[in-house]
C-alpha cells in the first residue's frame, strides 16, 4: 500500500465500460490487475465520478497496457485529465523500480519536458487592456510560433551542446535571465546528467534553431488575468505573489521542439530492437517500446532525454526574455519594475528519479509522467525555499477559451507519487474540431469575449476550441478532490499567442 | 491522393489512413497526408522548387512507411521546407526485408503563401498498419501533432 493512499469504500458502480472498475476513495476509482492478462498492478484513476464517466475507453485500456510493464510499482495511474494518447495515455503516470523495470519514451511522450512557465507581473487589468492588442501583437511578432519557425538565438553545434547538458543556466550566464528564474524552475532549470554524446547528430540538426519558439498545436503563450472571485485560496495566492486585484500573469506552453521529438524517434527505433533481440521483454503495443533501465540502451536514452529535457527549460528561458523585453518596450518600463517575475516552471512530459514512500519503506523509482505534472507536498526536497511552506507551484494549463489554474502539492499526493493533473484534456479529435469549429469566426467571437487572439494557424485555432476540452474547473475540483493538489487561483485569457 | 483523416483517432493526435493501388502509390499518399497535417491543401500550394532524394529501408512495411515519413517531419524542422512525394519506389519482402528509394520535392514554408496547419511532431508506432486488402494496400498511421 502507497503511503497516504486513502482506503474507502470499495462499492461497485453501475457504468458502462470499463466493468470491474471500483470506487476506492473520494475521487480514486481503481481496476484490478485481472482486466487483462500480464498485468502486475491494478489501474488506479484519480477522478470525479463525472470525469471518469466521461473518460475515452481507449485511456483504460492504455493504462492497463502500462500496467504489464516490467517493474512497475504501485499501480498504473492515471490523472483526472487523463485522454486517449499512443501508448500511454495522455495523463497517465508509472513509477518503475529502476533496478528491474524499463524506461519507455512512450511514457514521456515525444515532446520531452514539455511544460508550464507562470510568470506574474505588477500591472493590473485596467493597466494592460488599453495597450493588450499592441502587446499580444509585439508578443506574436517576438516569439516565433507555427510550422517550420526558428528561434533568434543562431547557435553553433558546439554552444548548441552546452545548452544540452547546462539548460537555463546556459541562458541566465548568457544574460537571458535571472538566478531567481533558475530557482524557480523544476530541477533549477537543469537535468544533472545530460549527455549530449547520447544524441543523435540528426536530433542536434533538427532542433538546434528552434531556442526560442512556442511550436503549434496545443502550445501556447497567454495573458490572464487573476480576478478576485477567481481566487481560490487568498493566502496562498498572497504567498505565491497575487498581490492585488485583477493581477495581469503571463502563462505559456512548450517543449522541446524538434530536438527532443528526434530524440524521442531515435530511441524508440533502438528500443524495438534491443527490447527483442537483447532483452527479450514482451509488450502488447509496440508505443510502449522500452528497455532495462539499468542496460546501456536505457541509461543512454535517459541521458539523452535529460539533454532534451535542458533544451526546453532553455527555450522557455529564452522566450521569457523576449516576453520581458516585450512587456519594457510596450509599457516603457524596465521589466524588474513592471514586477515580471516567475512563479514556476514545471514540467509534464519527463521520467525522473525520485525517492517515495512505498509500504512504508523510502524507495528510489524511476517515475513516468507523460501529460502528468509533478506537484511536490510542503516540505519535500526539491521545492524552492520560498515555497518549502506552501508546496510546490503546479500550473494547469486549460483551454484559451476557458482559463488555467495555479494550484499547489499537497502531502496527500503521495498517493499518486506526488503527481497531478497538467491541462484540460481533449474530449475531441483534433480533425473533428477543425470540421466543427472555424478559426476566423472562432477569433472573432473570443475578441467579442475580451480575448485577443493572434494565430500562425487558424485551422489550429480551431483545433483548440475550448468545447474540444474537458472542462477545466472540473479536472482542477477533481485534483482537489482526490488529495493530489489544492486550487490556488484561476487565471483567465485576455490575450493569447498560438502556435 | 487517396487518404482521409479519422474524426475518431487519437484524442490530441491525427490519425489518417490511406490507399493506393500498390505500395508506391500507397507511400505517396501517406506522405501527402502527412505533408497537409503540416500545410493546409499541400496538394495544390506547394511548389516543387527542392529536391530531396530519400532512402529508408526496415524490416517490415510499417517500419518503412514510418522511416520515410520521419523524412517530411525532419526537413520541416531542420531546413524548413514542406514537401511531397514524387516519385516512390518500395522493393522487397518481409523475408529480406523492404527498401524505399523517393524523390520529395517543395518548397521554403511561407506563412504569407501556405496555411499553417499542426508542427508534427513524430510518426507513432500507435496502431500503424499497412496491410494489403485484396487488390488495395491500405495504411493507418497515428501522427503525434
Amino acid at each position: 500500500m502507497l503511503e497516504g493512499w486513502q482506503a474507502g469504500c470499495s462499492c461497485e458502480l453501475t457504468m458502462p465500460p470499463p466493468s470491474g472498475i471500483r470506487r476506492v476513495g473520494e475521487g480514486v476509482f481503481e481496476l484490478p490487475a485481472i482486466v487483462r492478462p500480464g498485468m502486475r498492478v491494478p489501474v488506479r484513476i484519480f477522478a470525479s465520478e463525472a470525469l471518469l464517466q466521461a473518460m475515452d475507453d481507449a485511456v483504460f485500456q492504455q493504462a492497463a497496457n502500462v500496467a504489464t510493464l516490467d517493474g512497475i510499482v504501485g499501480a498504473s495511474m492515471v490523472m483526472p485529465d487523463a485522454h486517449w494518447g499512443y501508448g500511454f495515455p495522455i495523463g497517465g503516470v508509472a513509477a518503475m523500480d529502476p533496478r528491474t523495470g524499463v524506461i519507455s519514451p512512450g511514457g514521456i511522450g515525444f515532446d520531452i519536458n514539455c511544460g508550464m512557465r507562470l510568470v506574474l507581473t505588477d500591472l493590473t487589468l485596467a493597466e494592460v487592456e488599453p495597450r493588450l492588442h499592441e502587446l499580444v501583437d509585439a508578443l506574436y511578432r517576438r516569439v516565433p510560433a507555427g510550422v517550420g519557425s526558428q528561434g533568434f538565438l543562431k547557435l553553433s553545434e558546439d554552444e548548441f551542446t552546452q545548452v544540452l547538458e547546462q539548460g537555463a543556466r546556459w541562458c541566465v550566464a548568457r544574460g537571458y535571465g535571472t538566478a531567481e528564474d533558475l530557482a524557480r524552475t523544476e530541477e533549477g532549470g537543469c537535468f544533472a546528467g545530460a549527455d549530449a554524446s547520447a544524441v543523435s547528430a540528426r536530433a542536434i540538426e533538427r532542433g538546434h534553431h528552434q531556442i526560442g519558439t512556442l511550436g503549434s498545436g496545443n502550445h501556447y503563450l497567454e495573458i490572464q488575468v487573476a480576478r478576485p472571485e477567481h481566487v481560490a485560496d487568498p493566502a496562498l495566492a498572497r504567498r505565491l505573489g497575487l498581490t492585488r486585484p485583477n493581477q495581469v500573469a503571463v502563462m505559456f506552453h512548450c517543449g522541446s521542439r524538434g530536438f527532443g521529438h528526434q530524440v524521442a524517434t531515435d530511441y524508440l527505433q533502438v528500443f524495438l530492437h534491443a527490447m527483442k533481440a537483447k532483452y527479450h521483454l514482451e509488450i502488447v503495443d509496440r508505443e510502449l517500446a522500452c528497455a532495462p533501465f539499468r542496460s546501456p540502451e536505457g541509461q543512454r536514452y535517459f541521458a539523452a532525454m535529460k539533454c532534451a529535457a535542458n533544451m526546453s527549460f532553455a527555450n522557455r528561458q529564452v522566450i521569457l526574455h523576449r516576453i520581458r523585453e516585450v512587456f519594457s518596450q510596450v509599457f516603457g518600463r524596465s521589466a524588474e519594475d513592471l514586477g515580471l517575475r516567475m512563479v514556476y516552471d514545471v514540467s509534464h512530459n519527463t521520467a525522473k528519479l525520485e525517492t517515495h514512500v512505498v509500504d512504508g519503506a523510502r524507495r528510489e523509482l524511476l517515475v513516468h509522467r507523460k501529460g502528468a505534472t509533478r506537484a511536490f507536498g510542503p516540505g519535500m526536497a526539491g521545492v524552492p525555499a520560498e515555497y518549502r511552506e506552501t508546496g510546490q507551484p503546479v500550473i494547469i494549463g486549460g483551454s484559451m477559451e476557458t482559463g488555467s489554474y495555479l494550484l499547489v502539492g499537497v502531502p496527500t499526493g503521495a498517493a499518486a507519487f506526488f503527481s497531478t493533473a497538467h491541462g484540460s484534456g481533449r474530449t475531441m479529435s483534433r480533425t473533428k474540431a477543425k470540421r466543427q469549429f472555424h478559426g476566423r469566426e472562432l477569433q472573432r467571437s473570443m475578441e467579442a469575449r475580451g480575448i485577443y487572439v493572434r494565430t500562425a494557424s487558424y485551422a489550429g485555432l480551431a483545433e483548440e476550441a475550448g468545447a474540444a476540452y474537458k472542462d477545466i474547473d472540473a479536472v482542477a475540483e477533481a485534483t482537489e478532490l482526490a488529495g493530489l493538489s489544492r486550487r490556488v487561483a484561476r487565471l483567465t485569457p485576455i490575450g493569447n499567442v498560438k502556435g | 491522393m487517396p487518404w482521409e483523416y479519422i474524426e475518431d483517432g487519437v484524442t490530441s493526435d491525427v490519425t489518417f489512413r490511406a490507399w493506393g493501388q500498390d505500395l508506391d502509390e500507397l507511400f505517396s499518399a501517406a506522405a501527402e497526408a502527412t505533408a497537409s497535417a503540416m500545410v493546409e491543401d499541400a496538394a495544390t500550394t506547394v511548389a516543387a522548387l527542392r529536391t530531396v532524394p530519400v532512402r529508408a529501408e526496415a524490416s517490415g512495411l510499417d517500419l518503412l512507411l514510418l522511416r520515410f515519413l520521419e523524412e517530411l517531419i525532419f526537413e520541416k524542422d531542420a531546413r524548413g521546407l514542406i514537401l511531397r512525394a514524387r516519385e516512390v519506389r518500395v522493393d522487397g519482402d518481409d523475408a529480406q526485408g523492404w527498401t524505399l528509394q523517393a524523390t520529395l520535392v517543395g518548397e521554403p514554408i511561407d506563412p504569407a503563401r501556405h496555411a499553417l496547419a499542426g508542427d508534427v511532431k513524430a510518426v507513432t508506432l500507435y496502431g500503424l498498419r499497412v496491410e494489403r486488402d485484396g487488390a488495395v494496400w491500405r495504411a493507418q498511421v497515428t501522427l503525434d501533432v
